[in-house]
């Protein structure tokens, strides 16, 4: 399973990636794995704000409809849109193409308790 | 769910699944793959060609006394001859169904019944209620399922078995039952064998199949394909509460053969409502779920009781009930997700027919 080692990661498997002051936000490659076949996904409004711990997307497989939850606090900047008629790229390219939102994080130390990649390989038993 | 306290059982298949990389889970009491590669991998495999299925879960009855077992079963024995099978139900004195099954003549006066797993107990107790001796056979015997168009390579002897006809036949030497029956909307079978086979006729059959890009399947799968040929799943789409004529399975309730348990109940209740099926707007709807509320005209007029992904119709689809005046096809309803309402077509059942 990859864990990319220029992210960081949530507990409820989520990955975020600092951009200045901006968290770029995804759900993992064990994630992906765990939920299978991704075929639809709703996304947060640009402009919402959302606030760490609390979900903000949800993600349906064929089986199942799981949240998302925010990995920091702040508001939806932007959001990838191409999910919507491409859901399947979260499980082709969870790191990459999957990306979902965008967040302007109120307060950067919520960065910092998150997981680090040998943290979250170990929280999954990779 | 089963609570984490409560102990699994396990198929006669189990390590074989392990072995192949399944993704196990808790369904209906026992330990069972959803999933081998991935769901609409496996769902298009029989589609397209040919899929195998272990259904060691459900069980296996046998009972005999036609003129009693014809006052417990809607469907009528009497069109069975030898060798022939039919869809039943079970139910109870307020006409909901107990459980749907498959019941064979397998001799003069000797019946085969397959129920679903989860109503093992509850079935065989209610049989002996009514006074039935109950031969359980579930526990000795393994179950397979092959389904796909090209299920029929794998069994040349049973090739030209009719649908819903049973034989006795060897297969690669283990003596099995050999049903043309499935839960899939494709041609297939259901091979039941004794436990002790189950494993070496799984494996003949995989490779046997790789020539024709056969695939483990797992409920996953078999829930995308029952759900988009319209077979209904106790449990969801039928239960203690619904009657098979709100469920339309009127062709398989014998209402003129005579008196039998919810003959009268199912008749004075009417069909108030109807199980429908249904597919969301093209476009990117949500896939339907259970317990979903379905609203037509700006009102509330029934519930999903069992919705997904349609991997050959490419959208969401699902089963409900509806209320009658709502539930006429081509009629426009909505389904609520998540407090958002998103538009879908009452279709006739079923979704997808084979050869279409």
């Amino acid at each position: 399973m990859s864990v990319p080692q220029n992210l960081r990661y949530a507990k409820s498997h989520e990955w975020v990636r600092v951009e200045g002051d901006t968290a770029v936000v995804g759900i993992t490659d064990h994630a992906q794995h765990e939920l299978t076949d991704i075929v639809y996904v709703e996304l947060p409004a640009v402009g919402d704000r959302v606030e760490a711990g609390k979900e903000c997307a949800v993600v349906e497989s064929v089986k199942a409809a799981s949240d998302i939850y925010a990995p920091v606090s702040g508001d939806v900047v932007a959001i990838n849109d191409e999910l919507t008629s491409a859901p399947e790229l979260v499980n082709q390219d969870p790191f990459g193409k999957g990306w979902m939102f965008k967040i302007k994080v109120s307060d950067p130390a919520e960065v910092n308790d998150m997981l680090s990649p040998s943290d979250y390989a170990h929280h999954i038993g990779a | 769910m089963v609570s984490s306290g409560e102990t699994l059982r396990r198929t006669p298949l189990y390590a074989a699944h392990v072995a192949a990389g399944a993704k196990l889970v808790p369904f209906g009491g026992w330990e069972m793959p959803v999933q081998y590669r991935g769901i609409l991998e496996e769902h298009h495999s029989v589609r397209q060609r040919v899929g195998l299925f272990d259904i060691s879960h459900m069980g296996e009855f046998i009972v005999t006394g036609s003129n009693r077992l014809n006052q417990l079963f809607t469907n009528d024995l009497r069109k069975l001859a030898v060798g022939q099978g039919h869809y039943t139900l079970l139910c109870n004195a307020a006409g909901g169904v107990v459980d749907d099954l498959i019941a064979y003549r397998i001799e003069a006066d000797k019946f085969l019944l397959v129920v679903n797993a989860s109503n093992i107990a509850k079935d065989r107790a209610w049989l002996e209620q009514q006074g039935v001796t109950v031969d359980d056979q579930s526990d000795r015997t393994a179950a397979l399922a092959l389904q796909g168009p090209l299920a029929k390579k794998f069994l040349e002897n049973s090739a030209a078995l009719p649908s819903f006809n049973i034989e006795r036949e060897s297969v690669f030497g283990c003596l099995c039952w050999v049903a043309r029956t499935g839960y899939t909307g494709e041609d297939g079978f259901e091979i039941l064998c004794a436990s002790a086979d189950a494993e070496e006729l799984w494996n003949e059959f995989l490779e046997f199949g790789a020539e024709f890009g056969i695939m483990p399947c797992g409920l996953g799968a078999r829930d995308t394909l029952r759900l988009e040929a319209c077979l209904p799943l106790h449990g969801n789409d039928l239960t203690e509460q619904t009657t098979p004529l709100e469920a339309g399975l009127k062709r398989f309730v014998a209402l003129d053969k005579g008196e039998f348990i919810g003959r009268t109940a199912m008749n004075e209740k009417g069909v108030a409502r109807k199980l429908v099926a249904f597919k969301m707007a093209p476009g990117k709807c949500p896939p339907p779920r259970s317990h979903y509320l379905i609203r037509a005209g700006g009102r509330p007029v029934g519930e999903v009781t069992s919705g997904t992904q349609s991997p050959t119709l490419h959208c969401g689809i699902g089963l409900g009930y509806v209320e009658t005046v709502s539930a006429e096809v081509g009629m426009p309803i909505e389904i609520e997700v998540r407090g958002k309402l998103f538009p879908a077509t009452i279709e006739k059942k079923p979704l997808y027919k084979r050869g279409q």
